[in-house]
């Protein structure tokens, strides 16, 4: 019997090496596996790479890890906010490396990875500093970037509900880069707010399939408003 | 000469926006707009975090952390709003099925390139988002920006000194002084704010500009 519920965070998340690439779900604080990157920063792998549309907000989640100093690059596309002071702090040491990459190019990168997808062209960022370097072509009338996949040894997603086959609901803004996150990992961890019989889900709606997910873990934690 | 102020700037590029139209508003400055769309007017704003049918802001205590808009900001949804991942988002951005963009600028070149991400300063961390994907894949782009810096230079300059967003991807630029359209052959200036003549906005603005004033 396929059962891909895990007890604990701490049980789905501790074979993470250090090196590891980790991608964290989420845009800002909608869809950030909070528990999970909790249980993380406890396991101590060290010298991860991150990728996350953002460097973290205040003193939780991402910026917490980034605070505890595991990182040791973030691939993102807007580290800058008015609270992302543990990774400015440690930018502007040079101890962390940042790789931006322009938001619509770095969901396509990820979704590139879990397809299958061996390298693309897009228009983005052509003519610009972050195509500096990069290979280029005049496809048509337009001038395209090349762009290869990112993959990951791990996923962390925050999902809204799942089965034990790891098919996934999201909620709201919160599905952002979830189901092509889980796609693109090796192993996909997942933390729901609720988990539900097989067949409880309708077919219909399911928007991630359990085939892109390999660890389930229930987090009883209340649905909180925004600030 | 009466310059619009940040809120005139909004309803006068909100009154260009159809019936109809699929619209991505940047952060910033374009975020405004939302509030000043003709009312009676059926015209969808996409979010780049996955959502079409963004709704105005929520009532206070009724914010809910899952439903946010790219500036990060707590909304609420219209009636036929959907929610899809952030590839389809951009797929909807890149694959040229936004009517308009409209974003904020630094500067804006005589040929249309924008710079709007990066001062380019030493110390700055840099940040980019969806910046250089709608600059490069709505069908029109618009630039929302004062006319002048704080120190009266002209935003609108031959060759934009910041880093680009985006290469000759501007179709129009709204300021506090004038609305003027980028095409082939140079910068047209279809309209100026009350009291200012054409050849005063030329002074200002350094780089020609041809008369094209539908309304003066």
């Amino acid at each position: 019997m396929i059962n891909k519920l895990v007890a604990s965070p701490e049980a789905a998340l501790a074979d993470v090496p250090d090196g590891a690439t980790v991608m964290i779900h989420g845009f800002g604080n909608a869809g950030m596996p909070a528990v999970l990157i909790d249980a993380l920063i406890a396991q101590g792998a060290r010298e991860l790479t991150i990728v996350n549309n953002n460097a973290g907000n205040a003193d939780t989640g991402l910026a917490a890890l980034i605070g505890a100093k595991r990182v040791r690059k973030i691939v993102c596309s807007f580290p800058r906010q008015a609270d992302s002071w543990h990774f400015d702090r440690l930018y502007r040491a040079g101890e962390i490396e940042l790789e931006l990459v322009p938001q619509g190019t770095l969901a396509e990168r990820i979704r590139a990875a879990g397809a299958g997808i061996g390298a693309f062209f897009t228009p983005t960022a052509y003519g610009t500093r972050l195509a500096e370097g990069k290979e280029t072509r005049r496809i048509g009338d337009r001038d395209y970037v090349l762009e290869y996949p990112i993959h990951a040894d791990y996923a962390l997603i925050k999902a809204d509900r799942a089965d034990r086959w790891g098919n996934l609901t999201y909620r709201k803004s919160a599905r952002n880069f979830g189901p092509i996150m889980a796609a693109a990992a090796k192993c996909t961890v997942v933390q729901v707010r609720e988990t539900v019989e097989l067949g409880e889900l309708d077919p219909e709606h399911i928007v991630t399939p359990g085939i892109f997910v390999q660890r389930v873990v229930r987090v009883a934690a209340p649905l909180r408003k925004a600030a | 000469m009466k310059k619009l102020d940040r809120k005139q700037m909004a309803a006068r590029v909100a009154r260009d926006i159809p019936e109809g139209a699929y619209v991505n508003l940047g952060i910033g400055l374009p975020t405004l707009v939302a509030d000043y769309l003709p009312k009676g007017r059926e015209i969808i704003l996409h979010s780049e975090n996955g959502i079409l049918g963004v709704g105005p802001k929520p009532a206070p205590g009724e914010e809910d952390e899952d439903l946010i808009n790219a500036g990060k900001e707590p909304i609420t949804l219209l009636t036929g709003a959907s929610f899809f991942h952030h590839a389809d988002s951009f797929a909807m951005i890149r694959g040229r099925h936004l009517d308009y963009a409209i974003l904020g600028a630094f500067q804006v070149s005589v040929a249309g390139d924008l710079a709007n991400w990066h001062t380019g300063g030493a110390d700055a961390i840099p940040a980019v988002g969806g910046a250089m994907d709608l600059a490069v894949g709505a069908k029109k782009v618009l630039v929302m920006m004062e006319h002048l810096t704080r120190q009266g230079e002209s935003k609108i300059v031959e060759r934009c000194t910041y880093p680009l967003t985006g290469a000759r991807c501007v179709d129009r630029i709204y300021t506090d002084l004038a609305v003027i359209d980028v095409k082939a052959d140079g910068l047209h200036v279809v309209e100026t704010v009350d009291g200012l003549a054409f050849d005063e906005l030329q002074r200002l603005t350094g780089v020609p500009l041809k008369k094209t004033l539908i309304a003066a």
